[in-house]
């Protein structure tokens, strides 16, 4: 399979304090993998410089082929890379079908392909559909709840058309049920080929959700494999239950 | 509305006014009318970056005195006709403002608002000192008695304040239904979220800054000629700073309108008030209305002419609408 | 351009002691906007509302102006939590801080500026004092006490604020706020209150400063807005919230600008400290997540 993501030795700190530490992954095309690590290990940090919300000290980050140090965010996600924000982040004055078309006419559009106003809307509901959210298509992100917030925040991700998805704590407060629903929308979109790096501490999702699981501990990581295996690895029980 | 039917109304209106003016027969309504239409191409200009993006902009003084400087050194080598002043003069201010942006613009909105203020003063101090357009002493430019087919020269000094006037709506409003204007509201909304899909916010905002620094120069361009003495005191003055920020807030920042009625109620008002009271007990009305709305009407004049009529904001003029109950987002940078 | 060694040595001498007032000045700012994060630019008009407050005392009861904006700090205080709390609920949290707030603190600094010039007119006042006249002469370098006196003040500020940020509970909080609200919240300790008294003691520097500058120089209403730049130059510089740190860059600032005023005019120092300004923000880290 061939390699979407590649991470070379990245670092990062924070003045004095190191967040990230030689951290190197390799993530194939159409992989689930799994992120995990008790807070503040880097999680978020590790996402962040990956985007490119943040740069990274030491190190490159490879995507599709490409170098993306330097690179901007925006450039970083017309590559094909996605992610979705801890704590939901929508265009609050956009009603939600605006806030979805935003990736439609400024990622998918820069990569050439052109549609017309009408196909750039069918499109926008069509991905509220999937998302279970056409019905509140034309109100403002303030008349939803948590958990359709956090549907919003997938779905404009997915309307970037992203070769990889990076999902970060989508699922945080959510009941049962509502936790099924995100993961059964997450495996749908790696069934259509999404590559998709899920950053969770449900450890029921995680498990069940992903083929791979990497850990990290403050700022390295220490584990990578086969969930199972992972999950009996001395050091990372000794992470978890101290 | 498509735009160039928009623009052909907006040019029988302006055309409607001016004939109205006209017979009126008092040169004074020409002169109170000059400077209501220049704060209508400020704010609206003013709103494009301050309004739209989210970025405020405390120097629009410094890009109105640069238009009205650069007319005046213009005169000097060379007395253009005014047409043509207002394009040069846009095109520096124009250049001015990308330059701001290119250096300021990676910062975040509080330190890009500093830098504006620190600007103004930089610019202020070069010209004091700067003998070529008159430093400090001031530099007189002579108007022409009369001009083509106009009776009075301050007629053709309306018109064409006029004409900027309705150039700046309806490039506001062309902007807030483009792509670039949705671009401006996540710019505005948030950010980090923004360039997370895939907008580049950097570009947008220096777009935003060479506009809306152009459309100010354009703003002061005519001005030497309106006052015939001018002196870095009055175009540097804080009314424009004052006032380019107020009148959007108060009419309302989230379209084309808005800076459109804080202008013209606004600088009616002062326009009143300064042949009435004194400019000072005028600019502390100023100052306590900005006050007053920005912390009781968050959405201005707009906003509350949709509370009054109870509708939802999407159906009126679209689609940016200020949160006013927002849920709480945590302050700070991103996690 | 007449280049002597004492004038030299003058200009540096006063840089400094002004470099310290500046100091001072920037003290509040560096609570308000270096750690709590909020852009009050209204500030320097606070500090002029001092100066006039310490002058209308000295003109009527004949009070030293530093003793006088001691005895008002209390009421500066007061008013700096009240427009806290005005700030906190109508755009802190809504999350509007950054077009609105700007907006708001923008028309705090015009109200305050305009009501100074329709109650006082613009003439420049000044008070009286025993140290306001006298210098101190050693050898060829000249220390004016209405420099001296503000700056030993200043310092004295300085050094009590640095205390109190750094080992009363109050202060540690304050510098805790700043970077996790959330925690303070686990300790049972009310973030909200806690700004609010920073804010407070801000503007409660800015009355001991005013009478600073009324002291150092007349002043008249529109004296605050050529400290704008300054303060947050400084502030800037000094790495934001950091009091060691705006001290050092007051002093360097004040420096500067007393030997470009001494040497090429003063009509050119305006443009020292906003150059400085816009350098300093030129060469920040880049990003997004800039501080």
């Amino acid at each position: 399979m061939t390699e979407l993501l590649k991470i070379d030795n990245l670092g990062k700190r924070f003045a004095g304090f190191v967040a990230l530490e030689n951290i190197s992954l390799a993530v194939a095309a159409g992989e689930r993998v799994g992120l995990i690590g008790p807070n503040g290990s880097g999680k978020s940090t590790l996402v962040n410089c990956i985007c490119g919300t943040l740069p990274n000290d030491t190190g490159s980050v490879r995507f599709d082929g490409h170098v993306l140090d330097g690179s901007s965010a925006h450039q970083r996600t017309r590559r094909g890379l996605a992610r979705t924000f801890q704590l939901p982040r929508p265009f609050a004055s956009l009603s939600l079908l605006d806030n979805i078309r935003i990736p439609l006419i400024y990622t998918v559009a820069a990569r050439g392909i052109h549609r017309s106003g009408h196909e750039i809307e069918a499109r926008c509901v069509e991905l509220l559909r999937e998302v279970g959210l056409e019905g509140k298509a034309r109100r403002l992100p303030r008349d939803l709840t948590q958990v359709e917030m956090r549907k919003l925040e997938l779905a404009r991700a997915m309307a970037a058309e992203p070769k990889l998805l990076i999902a970060d704590e989508s699922m945080a407060g959510l009941t049962h049920s509502e936790i099924e629903e995100i993961i059964t929308l997450l495996l749908r979109l790696n069934q259509r080929g999404v590559t998709i790096i899920l950053i969770e501490h449900i450890m029921r999702a995680v498990m069940s959700f992903s083929r791979r699981l990497v850990v990290l501990v403050s700022g390295r990581k220490i584990a990578d494999g086969q969930p199972d295996d992972v999950m009996r690895n001395p050091e990372v029980e000794r992470a978890y239950l101290g | 509305m498509r735009s160039p039917l928009f623009f052909l109304i907006c040019l029988i209106v302006g055309g409607a006014v001016f004939a109205a003016a006209v017979a009126l027969g008092n040169d004074y309504y020409f002169f109170a009318g000059y400077v209501v239409l220049q704060y209508v191409v400020l704010s609206t200009a003013w709103n494009i970056l301050g309004g739209y993006c989210g970025y405020v902009n405390f120097g629009s003084a410094a890009f109105f005195a640069l238009g009205a400087y650069s007319t005046v050194a213009l005169h000097r080598l060379y007395p253009l006709p005014i047409p043509a002043m207002l394009i040069a003069d846009g095109v520096v201010s124009g250049v001015v403002g990308f330059g701001m942006g290119y250096l300021t613009l990676r910062l975040r909105g509080a330190f890009f608002a500093i830098a504006t203020l620190a600007l103004a003063v930089v610019l202020e101090t070069l010209i004091v000192n700067w003998e070529y357009v008159g430093g400090s002493r001031g530099a007189y430019i002579v108007r022409p008695e009369s001009i083509g087919p106009f009776g009075n020269y301050i007629e053709y000094l309306f018109l064409i304040m006029m004409l900027l006037a309705v150039a700046a709506i309806t490039a506001a409003r062309v902007i807030e239904r483009s792509r670039l204007g949705f671009g401006f509201a996540t710019i505005r909304d948030d950010e980090l979220a923004a360039e997370a899909s895939g907008v580049p916010t950097l570009r947008l905002k220096l777009i935003a800054t060479t506009i809306s620094g152009a459309l100010m120069g354009m703003a002061g361009a005519p001005f030497p000629y309106y006052i015939g003495y001018l002196q870095p005191s009055s175009a540097f003055s804080l009314d424009y700073a004052v006032n380019s920020i107020a009148m959007p807030l108060i009419g309302g920042t989230t379209s084309w309108v808005g800076p459109l009625i804080g202008a013209i109620l606004l600088g009616s008002l002062q326009q009143l008030a300064t042949v009435t009271i004194s400019s000072a007990v005028n600019l502390l009305i100023v100052g306590l209305l900005l006050v007053g709305f920005v912390i009781v009407a968050p959405n201005g004049i707009i906003g509350l002419v949709h509370k009054y009529l109870q509708r939802k904001p999407d159906d009126f003029v679209g689609r940016r609408h200020v949160d006013a109950e927002a849920p709480n987002r945590v302050p700070g940078p991103a996690p | 351009m007449i280049f002597s060694f004492d004038l030299l040595i003058n200009a540096i001498v006063s840089g400094i002691l002004i470099g310290a007032f500046y100091a001072a000045v920037t003290a509040g700012v560096s609570l308000s906007f270096g750690i709590l994060d909020i852009v009050n630019i209204a500030h320097p008009a606070f500090i002029i509302l001092g100066s006039y407050i310490a002058y209308i005392v000295s003109v009527s009861l004949g009070l030293d102006p530093i003793i006088t904006s001691i005895l008002v700090m209390p009421a500066f205080y007061a008013l700096g939590a009240g427009i806290y709390q005005i700030y906190y609920v109508s755009f802190e949290k809504r999350g509007q801080e950054s077009l609105r707030g700007l907006a708001f603190f923008f028309g705090l600094l015009f109200i305050t500026e305009v009501s100074l010039v329709l109650y006082f007119g613009v003439d420049y006042r000044y008070v009286e004092a025993p140290y306001i006249g006298p210098t101190w002469h050693i050898g060829y370098v000249d220390i004016p006490m209405r420099l001296l006196v503000p700056c030993l003040v200043s310092l004295l500020l300085i050094a009590v604020l640095q205390l109190v940020l750094t080992r009363t509970f109050i202060g540690r909080a304050i510098m805790a706020v700043a970077q996790d609200q959330f925690a303070l919240q686990l300790m049972a300790v009310d973030p909200i209150r806690i700004k609010r008294i920073a804010f407070g003691i801000s503007i409660a520097t800015a009355s001991l400063a005013g009478a600073f500058l009324i002291i150092i120089q007349p002043v008249e209403p529109s004296v605050g807005r050529q400290y704008i730049g300054r303060v947050f130059a400084i502030c800037v510089l000094g790495g934001m919230g950091s009091l060691p740190g705006t001290l050092i860059a007051a002093l360097l600032i004040g420096v500067f600008e007393s030997l470009t005023s001494t040497f090429y005019g003063p009509s050119w120092a305006p443009a020292v400290s906003f150059g400085f300004l816009l350098l300093a923000l030129a060469v920040r880290p880049a990003g997004l997540l800039g501080r």
